[in-house]
């Protein structure tokens, strides 16, 4: 066991676990943020992405030891009101089935959009092909990450 | 089993969904004391949801009385928040929107006012519960539109008594009851008085056309909470103290626990016991969805997730044949001893095997006139034979449960779409009576039918009652795909007779599986063909398989309409044309009786589809298109597929779907799942496959089980449903079998040559190399 100071949405967090414990577990296990999914554990899926240092990770394979002084960003971390302008485009979008991937889902299209905020569709493509949507809304993902891409539609979103 | 709450003067839901009794023990009581002794909610769990009253979440956590209950479904507060609980558990099929949608409209609210609750396991109040089988609009239909008009027309009542004026001079908008008058008053002002007003037993419900909240699209009433990580499934289900568990299977199909020694894994951080133990006692009579293949396993129990892993990691178990084994079960062909194969299965073997029962007599399952004659003097037989692999439901959040067995009561919760037939189980299992059993359904990442089967709740419950403490169990990916309930091996084969003039004189289908046959015999052509004869086969397996979206049809449809593409193509005509006929055939002078389907819808949706589409146009003489359409459940879909080739690849680019599933509730929403079933038809028939070697499945996590990815899905989905005032049938399934058909149709298209073996990527790259 050993003791880290996370940062975490902004927030310094401390957690005494394992070094070899998954940022996924100890968000979820250790800290009770439980938006972050557990999917697959082997960066396949795509469920457990964060933001670390703004860059999208696979939380499931991130060992808390590597974090170090890194900022987390997790899905908690975006707005908890649902303000933040893709948060805003999911549901003006109406994306979600089961809803289940989709903060990973999120957490990849803002990383995505921060660094190319005007991404084509192979750029999007090519970002989001990490994360696996089984109710296949993948249409709607990424109408929605367009929507918050286009100057077009301020508001998040068309209809 | 249930019995009925008097004690809070809750009325029973008009529809009679569920089957009073006269028993004494107040189930809410049971529930209230049982959420104390359950210990505090560590996350703030919370059943409540909404698309539009987010900031009306605070005012939820009212005491139970400030609600006043207007029947089943329905509760008021003085300040006219209204909330609608929903009894069908949520798996991505939008009914925590949709079902409340139909309440909504009757009790004639605005919609702005609502809140939803997930609500508890009470066949009695609210029905069976079930969520599978394009059921749950289909079922509550009328139930909820008469719970929702039932609680206006009390409303109306209790203004009535309150203003001293008839009730029929009473009118509703949007909550607000007006009288001619001037007097008026919001519901939440008129409902505490209303609840203690007799439910009618008869009420007018609205025509379609005067429909304002059905049929108008509504978001998703969980979609803030999905959207900013807030606790909603199974997975992030948590009480103080509870401890995290996980189960060690054997790794083979037909292989059982031999012994084990745990003593370094006991040792690990955070471990608190493990320990092997039997899902089901001997003589124990399986249900249908009791389906387990593995009775004894190995639980390991600790205080975090990531520590049980890890122990896991260290366990020395050793398995070995499990041989034959009787079992007693009780499921679609009544009670039977069945004896379950001991043989490790390997792909390539249980193709032989399925490739030998087909060359042997079969059941016969309908025959329409003289096949054989038919096929004796035909001009032309054609005869193919498709086949499919296993599949593995994969659903994004891996099976987990939560349960806490205590004495003389039991608290189970979590993704489960058929509580009330885990509920007699329980019963059994932990020896308590139904009415100490409470069981909760959260949102559930994912299900298309893998959450039917409950072993993972008993699981659950039997690793509680030993620990004497709330655990909450957990599968890894690679114990959800290889401790999986599996979409049947299936092969069939179609044979088509044609006579010299190339009409189709006698059609034949002859279908088995591992373990089980998917001929749906009463089905299209059946009805359209003068000759006809289905026949099918089983081959009894250790394999647990069960349903799987769309069961037997998402085979059947790539068999059947990739079979009748290609005697369109024998007999010179276009494919769309040819159903057209043989539809028309089965409408106006059907053969045989019992054929499952409406002819004349199926023709619509066919008819809307080429419209649609552009099926035949000129504009689209250059495409490469497939097209197929089938009727299952009760709801009848078709897609026209465009394919391409893309880097060498076929890549399907563009879809265009109709569907007749009778009133559509939530428009954006379904058109949502139409989209998602033929991304996930798409998916499974190019790359879904689960395969065996000994006993053991090949792929485990998704590294080796190849999912559709966003790449990979079309460009565009246009979906198109035939507007009907037909009550709903059913959406969830009926859009998904046909894909696989269109896509077969669309490669042929694409690349001049037949796939009869899904998956077909593989078979692609076969026929290259």
């Amino acid at each position: 066991m050993a003791k880290y100071n996370l940062k975490i949405n902004g927030k310094t967090q401390q957690v005494d676990v394992d070094p070899s414990t998954p940022m996924l577990w100890v968000l979820r296990d250790h800290l009770n943020m439980v938006g972050t999914k557990f999917g697959c554990g082997m960066a396949q899926c795509g469920a457990c992405t964060v933001h670390l240092d703004g860059n999208a990770v696979r939380s499931c394979s991130l060992p808390v030891s590597v974090v170090g002084k890194g900022a987390i960003t997790t899905i908690e971390g975006l707005s908890a009101d649902a303000t933040h302008p893709i948060q805003k485009a999911w549901l003006e979008h109406d994306v979600a089935q089961c809803g289940y991937c989709q903060s990973g889902q999120i957490m990849s299209a803002t990383a995505l959009l921060k660094n190319n905020p005007k991404p084509t569709d192979a750029d999007i493509d090519a970002a989001m092909s990490g994360n696996i949507c089984r109710c296949g809304t993948y249409l709607r993902i990424k109408e929605a990450i367009k929507s918050v891409a286009s100057p077009l539609t301020p508001n998040g979103g068309k209809k | 089993m249930k019995n009925q709450d008097k004690k809070n003067g809750i009325k029973a839901p008009i529809g009679g969904l569920g089957a009073g009794g006269n028993g004494a023990v107040s189930r809410r009581s049971f529930l209230q004391s049982s959420a104390l002794a359950g210990g505090g909610m560590l996350l703030s769990f919370g059943w409540f949801t909404s698309a539009n009253a987010a900031e009306k979440m605070g005012v939820l956590n009212l005491p139970e009385q400030q609600w006043s209950e207007l029947a089943a479904y329905i509760k008021i507060t003085p300040d006219n928040v209204v909330k609608i609980l929903c009894p069908n558990p949520e798996f991505g099929q939008n009914v925590m929107t949709s079902l409340p949608m139909m309440v909504a409209e009757e009790l004639d609210c605005d919609w702005k006012d609502v809140v939803v609750e997930m609500s508890t396991h009470d066949n009695v109040k609210y029905g069976s519960q079930f969520t599978g089988g394009s059921n749950s609009v289909r079922m509550y239909w009328k139930p909820l539109r008469n719970a929702g008009a039932a609680a206006r027309q009390m409303l109306i009542e209790a203004a009535a008594q309150t203003w001293g004026v008839s009730a029929s001079e009473i009118t509703t908008k949007a909550g607000i009851l007006s009288h001619s008058s001037g007097k008026s008053a919001k519901y939440g002002e008129m409902a505490s008085k209303a609840a203690t007003l007799a439910v009618p037993k008869e009420v007018k419900l609205k025509a379609p056309k005067d429909f304002s909240i059905v049929s108008h699209s509504k978001k998703n009433t969980e979609g803030v909470k999905v959207v900013t990580g807030k606790p909603l499934f199974g997975m992030d289900y948590k009480v103080d103290g509870m401890l995290i568990a996980m189960i060690q299977h054997p790794p083979a199909f037909g292989m059982k626990l031999k012994s084990f020694d745990a003593t370094a894994a006991k040792k690990m951080p955070g471990i608190k016991d493990i320990f092997s133990f039997k899902l089901y006692d001997d003589g124990f009579v399986q249900g249908g969805f009791d389906t387990s293949t593995f009775n004894e396993m190995i639980a390991i129990v600790g205080k975090t997730t990531w520590e049980v892993m890890n122990a896991r990691k260290k366990l020395n178990a050793q398995w070995e044949a499990a041989g034959d084994v009787k079992v007693t079960m009780n499921g679609r062909g009544g009670k039977q001893e069945v004896t379950v194969p001991g043989r490790l299965e390997t792909t390539a073997n249980q193709m032989e095997m399925m490739a030998e029962y087909a060359q042997k007599p079969a059941q016969q399952l309908r025959k329409d006139g003289d096949p054989e004659t038919a096929f004796k003097n035909a001009a032309q037989i054609i005869e193919r034979t498709y086949n499919a692999p296993f599949l593995a439901h994969n659903t994004m959040e891996p099976m987990n449960f939560f349960a806490h067995v205590q004495e003389d009561k039991a608290l189970v919760a979590g993704p489960l779409q058929a509580p009330g037939w885990m509920e007699p189980t329980l019963v059994k299992i932990l020896n308590l009576p139904a009415d100490k059993i409470e069981i909760q359904m959260t949102r559930m990442g994912g299900g298309f039918g893998r959450r039917a089967y409950g072993s993972y709740v008993y699981e659950a419950a039997r690793i509680s009652q030993k620990m004497k403490a709330p655990i909450k169990l957990i599968y890894t990916r690679e114990d959800d795909m290889t401790y999986g309930i599996y979409r049947p091996m299936y092969t069939a084969t179609y044979r088509a007779a044609l006579d010299a003039n190339k009409n189709l004189i006698g059609f034949h289908v002859k279908g088995g599986g591992i373990p089980e046959n998917p001929v749906h015999a009463n089905r299209f052509p059946a009805g359209a063909v003068d000759n006809y004869l289905a026949e099918g086969w089983e081959i009894p397996s250790n394999v647990t398989i069960g349903a799987f979206r769309a069961p037997r049809s998402n085979f059947n449809a790539a068999a059947e309409q990739s079979f009748l593409d290609e005697v369109a193509e024998a007999m010179g005509k276009d494919p769309i044309a040819f159903r057209l006929d043989l539809l028309k055939r089965a409408k106006e002078n059907p053969v045989g009786k019992n054929n499952d389907y409406d002819a004349s819808r199926y023709i619509g949706v066919l008819e809307l589809l080429k419209e649609k589409s552009g099926w035949g146009k000129p504009e689209n003489a250059g495409k490469k298109r497939g097209v197929a359409a089938y009727f299952c459940h009760a709801s009848y879909a078709g897609h026209v597929v465009d394919m391409v080739m893309r880097d060498g690849q076929p890549y399907v680019e563009q879809v265009t779907s109709a569907v007749d599933c009778g009133v559509v509730v939530n428009p954006d929403a379904a058109r949502n799942m139409v989209q998602g079933a033929v991304v996930d038809g798409i998916g499974q028939s190019f790359y879904g496959a689960l395969t065996h070697k000994e006993g053991v499945p090949e792929q485990s996590n998704f590294h080796n089980y190849r999912m559709i990815r966003m790449n990979e899905a079309p460009k565009k989905i246009d979906v198109h449903f035939v507007q009907n005032e037909i009550d709903p049938t059913g959406l969830g399934e009926p859009p998904f079998p046909p894909v696989f058909g269109a896509v077969a149709n669309a490669l042929f298209q694409t690349t001049g040559k037949r796939y009869y073996n899904q998956p077909f990527k593989v078979e692609i790259e076969k026929i290259k190399s």
